[in-house]
């Protein structure tokens, strides 16, 4: 198992290593009767014809005229993923307020109602804690809403649902009730937008037994954290970024998914494991190049399922490098690092050389002004200074 | 519906003299007034005759007696220690719970808060599951995980058994939303109280009901009192099937099984057609909000006991069915020596379930564990293993 897992993370990791991305150097093989992918293609306006992936050898990409795949935005790929999941299963539905007509507020849903009509595509009113319990008293009954909140923030006043009904139905009634809701929406620091639309929530929602959490950071992991949220039985929340959606990046045309509870291998190194999600990733690689320079390996790990953790990408890494750095938009009390840090002490313990460093946003209201709130979350200057501290 | 009334009492009944006399009743209908007549908002109300027949009225009388039973078996339960934490008891409400079932399928789906027993009971769970429910053992019908507040019955079409007062509008909301998006012709009762008809979501979830035209019903069972705070003390208006302004009501006497299952059947029309609709149900709870409540501080003991003698709805069926010649007086104490009879052998079933299995805390937190399937582009698949 262990093995096998090696090799396919590491596949993973050369297909996401970013900026720069090499193409998959392995077979790629037709996998279902409907060409779902294909059928995705036809709708965009700049699609070259890509040929039916019936290969049974491989086909060295490097001869082929252009590079496999399409190039997206974070935004287009979570809606790839919506739109191939809701042709798979009438059973997916939308719920949002503008998500229908006006396409969204970040454009994740955009075109999707004149597709599939305005009851599968859901406009909303102002009223998240009844359209939140909506959706889950839906999902009871056997559908698969996706419910996006315009802003993480605003699923506060809809908290009772999302902990009591959500995440513990399936509990209380004894396994009679599935809930396979997902609950996405933006969230985070970055625009400007005040003190109440820069929340960084993952901490909040992070005790409620019964629901998983994951954070996406890059065109390919939302698309197939998408898709696989939307598959799972469990209810999902999925936590985007308000200035990560215009991240361009090529993917597979081919149909994916993601495993909801797995971390990914950002950049593999020797020195010092650097813990983190979202969009502090960025950061950490910016720091990365950097500490590259000054003579540093870091590996990097993007940490994605932030309930659970999957501890045993994090414990391989730890056990390689004996030191942790846990870098986070979260806030720092109760936060994910928080509860990372401890579950590492816990399990790890024996591996650590020193003790883990956790770097998370400051315990603040999100200010206005674009330095105070630049100062706000982690900087890569920060994450340097950690690196440089911890590997004395 | 008589027949469908029949395979649902022989589920709940064994083969005893009363089930002779209740499958050897006639199904030649009847018509009876209902006590009071219905008073409308924005809707013209049904008629005050009912339809009915000899053995409808006779399996009423049968299962409000049940339930009357239970509920007091409970209390005793309760006090002996047997069941813990919250119990709240519906005797006095049973004329709702039955009337609504003569009226729907069990396709129709219905969704309440925590006082829930007799509901669960209507909608086919058994005495036995409620009993082991109620007392934490292993084959209740949450896997004693639940309690009394959270009973469910998915092929019932009963979810739920819900703590916070008002949680379920919105959820019953998304219930009547599925039976629209599957286009099948089933409605929605979302069971709420007088204390719950304050909340904010309830107002939401009345809106995106009307806006979407959703087969949802509200049904407000007012038993004027939420916990300690009589109605007028809490409520501007207490006319809750006035509220809903743009969205119509009916004020029914939930005491009367046949109003009641008048109400509901008109109700039913009208939300597949047109939308949702309130119902009102005049009602009274005899115990206090709960087991710990005693009832008495903030109402009198003759009110209490005036409404016993008034408007029981157990006693009103009797009346009926005496007066109507369906039964003698012997045959109905006999129908209940052998409720009661039932009712206890429930309970000493129940009480030697054991408890749920220590492994039984960690299951059913998620399904089935973790781990959607998972394939890269190239097919390769990653699961994640965690130690």
């Amino acid at each position: 198992m262990a093995a096998s897992f090696g090799v396919s993370s590491a596949a993973a990791a050369n297909a996401v290593k970013s900026p720069a991305l090499s193409p998959p150097s392995l077979p790629v093989i037709r996998s279902e009767a409907r060409p779902i992918s294909c059928r995705v293609n036809k709708s965009r306006k700049a699609g070259k014809i890509t040929t039916k992936a019936v290969a049974a050898q491989a086909e060295n990409p490097a001869s082929a005229a252009s590079k496999p795949g399409h190039e997206v935005l974070l935004f287009e790929a979570l809606r790839e993923g919506l739109e191939e999941e809701m042709e798979r299963d009438p059973r997916v539905c939308i719920f949002g307020e503008d998500v229908g007509h006006y396409g969204g507020s970040y454009k994740v849903s955009k075109g999707l109602a004149d597709k599939y009509g305005d009851l599968r595509v859901l406009d909303t009113p102002i009223a998240e804690n009844s359209f939140i319990g909506m959706a889950v008293g839906a999902a009871m009954t056997g559908l698969r809403p996706v419910v996006e909140g315009m802003n993480m923030g605003f699923l506060l006043l809809a908290f009772n649902q999302i902990s009591d009904n959500c995440g513990m139905l399936h509990y209380t009634s004894g396994g009679q009730f599935t809930i396979p809701t997902v609950i996405r929406g933006p969230g985070g620091v970055g625009r400007q937008l005040g003190a109440e639309h820069s929340q960084r929530l993952e901490s909040y929602f992070q005790s409620i037994p019964g629901i998983q959490m994951v954070a996406c950071s890059t065109p390919y992991n939302a698309k197939g954290l998408m898709k696989a949220a939307i598959r799972s039985e469990n209810p999902v929340v999925l936590f985007e970024h308000v200035l990560l959606y215009n991240l361009k990046e090529r993917i597979p045309d081919e149909e994916y998914v993601v495993s909801l509870e797995e971390a990914e291998m950002v950049r593999p190194g020797e020195h010092v494991t650097i813990l983190t999600y979202s969009r502090m990733r960025y950061h950490v690689m910016q720091a990365a190049k950097t500490l590259v320079n000054k003579g540093y390996d870091p590996e990097v790990i993007d940490i994605r399922s932030l309930k659970p953790f999957d501890l045993y990408t994090i414990g391989n890494s730890i056990k390689k490098t004996h030191k942790v750095l846990i870098v986070e938009e979260c806030m720092r009390t109760g936060g994910i690092g928080a509860s990372l840090t401890a579950a590492i002490n816990e399990n790890f313990n024996d591996y650590l050389d020193a003790p883990i460093v956790c770097l998370s946003s400051q315990d603040v209201p999100t200010p206005y002004a674009g330095t105070l709130e630049e100062v706000t979350v982690v900087q890569p200057g920060q994450i340097v200074t950690a690196v440089e501290q911890l590997c004395r | 519906m008589a027949m469908a009334l029949t395979r649902r009492n022989l589920h709940l009944l064994c083969p005893i003299f009363s089930a002779r006399l209740l499958t050897t009743a006639s199904t030649s209908p009847i018509t009876i007034e209902t006590s009071l007549p219905f008073t409308a908002h924005n809707i013209d109300p049904p008629s005050r005759s009912v339809q009915t027949s000899p053995q409808e009225l006779l399996s009423f009388f049968r299962d409000m007696a049940l339930m009357r039973r239970m509920e007091i078996a409970a209390d005793s339960l309760y006090k002996a220690k047997l069941i813990r934490g919250f119990c709240h008891l519906y005797d006095g409400q049973e004329a709702v719970a039955i009337g609504m079932e003569a009226a729907i399928t069990r396709k129709d789906c219905i969704i309440t808060a925590y006082r829930d027993h007799c509901l669960f009971l209507g909608r086919g769970g058994t005495l036995l599951e409620a009993f082991a429910e109620l007392m934490g053992r292993k084959d209740g019908c949450s896997k004693g995980k639940g309690g009394s507040m959270h009973f469910y019955k998915k092929d019932g079409g009963f979810y739920g058994g819900h703590g916070i007062v008002g949680a379920q509008i919105p959820l019953g909301c998304g219930l009547a939303f599925a039976q629209k998006y599957s286009k099948d012709d089933n409605v929605s009762f979302m069971m709420y109280g007088d204390g719950a008809a304050n909340q904010g979501q309830l107002f939401e979830a009345l809106n995106m009901a009307a806006l979407w035209d959703l087969p949802a019903i509200l049904v407000c069972e007012n038993n004027h009192y939420g916990m300690g705070t009589a109605e007028w003390r809490a409520a501007k208006s207490p006319a809750y099937f006035k509220r809903g302004d743009y969205v119509p009501g009916l004020k029914v006497d939930g005491m009367d099984a046949l109003a009641v299952k008048q109400a509901c059947k008109f109700a039913k029309e009208h939300a597949l057609k047109n939308g949702p609709i309130i119902l009102e149900m005049d009602t009274y709870r005899y115990h206090g909000h709960s087991m710990s409540d005693p009832g008495s501080t903030y109402r009198t003991r003759d009110e209490i006991s005036g409404i016993r003698q008034e408007r029981d709805p157990v006693e009103r069926v009797r009346k009926l069915i005496l007066a109507h010649d369906i039964a003698t007086e012997k045959e109905m104490k006999d129908n209940e020596k052998e409720v009661r009879k039932e009712v206890d052998e429930a309970i000493a079933k129940a009480k030697e379930i054991p408890s749920p299995d220590p492994s039984e805390l960690f299951t059913n937190v998620y399904v089935k564990g973790l781990g959607v399937e998972a394939f890269g582009a190239d097919r390769k698949e990653l699961r994640a293993v965690l130690p």
